[in-house]
């Protein structure tokens, strides 16, 4: 069953019968487990990830290390969920080390983004402090690789 | 003093040894330049791993030249790298070899077979090989002074040698069988029972194997046999592997020999005088693989059986029956529904529809009525060429 959603994790349109025959099971049965699996939320979403920057559309992108002060009972999840529930936050993760939330933030502009900063979230009353990495360059997400030309065939054509 | 003058002229016109000259070239190599005219096309007709050698080894040899290891080895190979493979072969299959005296790591399986045949032929000794089978076997026969003896092969065997086939070829002169599973180019593998059959011959005539254990790593939903694990067959096996098709690592050039003494102190003899050691970055590499790359081997075995799958079943929809194979990457269907011969068919699929495979018979005369075609390409290559073969068979039937 895992290998299901790795075949779907590596392509999202793979089709009920494509993959029925890779794993070697009958196609009405791949297709019971992917509804089951996108109705109790193991499968979340569909999505394509799409190179922006080639279209000419270049988001901002930061990532920002963010200190707060947990909560009784709640500990961090509830400044966390105050904080992923923007727009503009990504992602967002409670991390260990010497500050506890990183979250990457996207924008229009950089100018976005420091408002977002310094009106939105270091204003929060249990965040404590804030550093703001811009992102410079993109090399690799999601596993996907950005900078190299992905199908340069070295191969030869026919080979013994 | 050499007399140049009297030196008879005639002579110099034979500068190719005849052996060399009348060796035929490969088959593949015939395709391979009708290939190369023609652009845009999709291959199934490759014989390496898609994959690119895994980050961790390929790390392992970049380092290996920042540290400078860029000198010789000991002939036989480092002996981190021997004691690796001595434990890889007891812990998966179960035979034990002793690292110094009975590994000897070599420059690609090529090497190693090439090894094994001169160390063992005098001429005219014959060695008994499968019809289909990978290209060089014939050929490095010959070279080595030997008779390759065929054997064919078939789909109601499933491709495998049977023993009654090739015991009603052992003569006097035979020497050695060498085989081959999983098998380039039918995919096919030897099962235990057909194996203990060969050892059965073996013992009785007091022959040898060559066992090319490649693609031991590449079987799908069947058990691979090590011909030497079998009872009594370590002492009359020359087992020869590498590192490329289970570990991606075709351009390293790197594989062994595992062989009780007598036989490797053969081998080492030859190797010696024309290799001398493998290249030094590869075993640092290879080592590397041994030790952390299982998870690896793991996932491309996974993702082959994936696309063999797709690719077995999409060809017995078109109409080109394909017995299942279960090891290696190649499928290796029927053309014979379509009325053509084997080179006939992959010459027109190539400029009609612009997909390589290679003719059967490139790999022996009982290949003919098949091609052989690789899975080890991305699954959208696989499923756009067997689209354009569809649309092929659909057309001229």
């Amino acid at each position: 069953m895992k290998e299901i959603f790795e075949i779907l994790e590596q392509n999202g349109r793979a089709t009920a019968e494509q993959i029925s025959t890779m794993v070697d099971k009958p196609v009405s049965e791949v297709e019971k487990i992917i509804r089951q699996a996108e109705k109790d939320g193991t499968i979340l979403k569909y999505k394509t990830i799409i190179n922006w920057p080639k279209l000419g559309e270049e988001d901002i992108w930061a990532l920002i290390e963010v200190r707060v002060a947990p909560q009784r009972d709640v500990g961090f999840d509830a400044i966390a969920e105050r904080i992923y529930q923007f727009p503009e936050v990504y992602s967002a993760y409670l991390v260990s080390g010497t500050y506890d939330l990183a979250i990457l933030v996207k924008g229009k502009n950089m100018q976005g983004i420091s408002s977002f900063v310094t009106e939105k979230l270091a204003p929060l009353e249990r965040v404590q402090s804030t550093v703001t990495h811009f992102l410079l360059k993109r090399y690799k997400e999601n596993g996907e690789t950005f900078h190299l030309p992905k199908e340069i065939n070295k191969r030869l054509p026919i080979t013994p | 003093m050499l007399n140049t003058k009297s030196a008879p002229t005639q002579a110099r016109d034979n500068l190719i040894s005849q052996k060399v000259a009348s060796l035929p070239p490969s088959g593949i190599r015939k395709f391979f330049d009708l290939l190369s005219s023609v652009e845009d096309v999709i291959s199934l007709g490759i014989g390496e791993p898609d994959f690119v050698t895994p980050w961790h080894i390929r790390e392992a040899g970049t380092y290996s030249l920042e540290k400078g290891y860029t000198m010789y080895t000991s002939n036989s190979g480092m002996p981190e790298l021997r004691q690796e493979l001595a434990s890889y072969l007891e812990l998966r299959y179960g035979v034990s070899y002793h690292p110094e005296h009975e590994i000897l790591v070599t420059t690609g399986t090529s090497e190693g077979l090439d090894l094994a045949l001169r160390a063992i032929i005098n001429p005219g000794d014959e060695v008994i090989i499968p019809d289909p089978c990978y290209v060089a076997y014939p050929a490095d026969i010959i070279l080595a002074g030997g008779v390759p003896i065929l054997v064919p092969t078939n789909e109601e065997n499933n491709f495998v040698v049977r023993a009654t086939d090739i015991e009603a070829r052992i003569t006097k002169q035979t020497k050695a069988i060498l085989i081959g599973y999983p098998a380039n180019p039918t995919g096919a593998v030897m099962s235990k029972k057909e194996a203990d059959a060969i050892a059965g011959l073996v013992k009785k005539y007091g022959l040898l194997v060559i066992s090319d254990e490649l693609y031991a790593r590449l079987v799908y939903g069947a058990e691979h046999i090590c011909f030497p694990s079998l009872p009594g067959m370590k002492e009359r096996t020359i087992l020869i592997s590498g590192f490329s098709k289970s570990y991606a690592m075709t351009g390293w050039r790197i594989g062994y020999v595992a062989a009780e003494r007598r036989f490797i102190q053969a081998l080492a003899k030859i190797h010696q005088y024309t290799m001398l050691s493998a290249p030094t970055m590869a075993q640092l590499a290879a080592i590397e693989a041994l030790r952390n790359g299982e998870s690896e081997v793991e996932k491309m075995v996974q993702e082959y059986n994936r696309r063999r799958r797709f690719m077995v079943k999409r060809l017995n929809e078109i109409g080109l029956s394909c017995f299942e194979p279960k090891g290696a990457f190649y499928a290796f269907p029927s053309i014979k529904a379509t009325g053509m011969n084997s080179e006939e068919f992959a010459e027109r699929l190539l400029l009609e529809e612009k997909v390589a495979v290679v003719p059967g018979t490139a790999f022996g005369q009982c290949g003919e009525g098949f091609v052989r075609c690789c899975y080890a390409t991305s699954l959208s290559s696989i499923e756009e060429a067997l689209r354009r073969m569809d649309r092929f068979v659909k057309r001229i039937g």
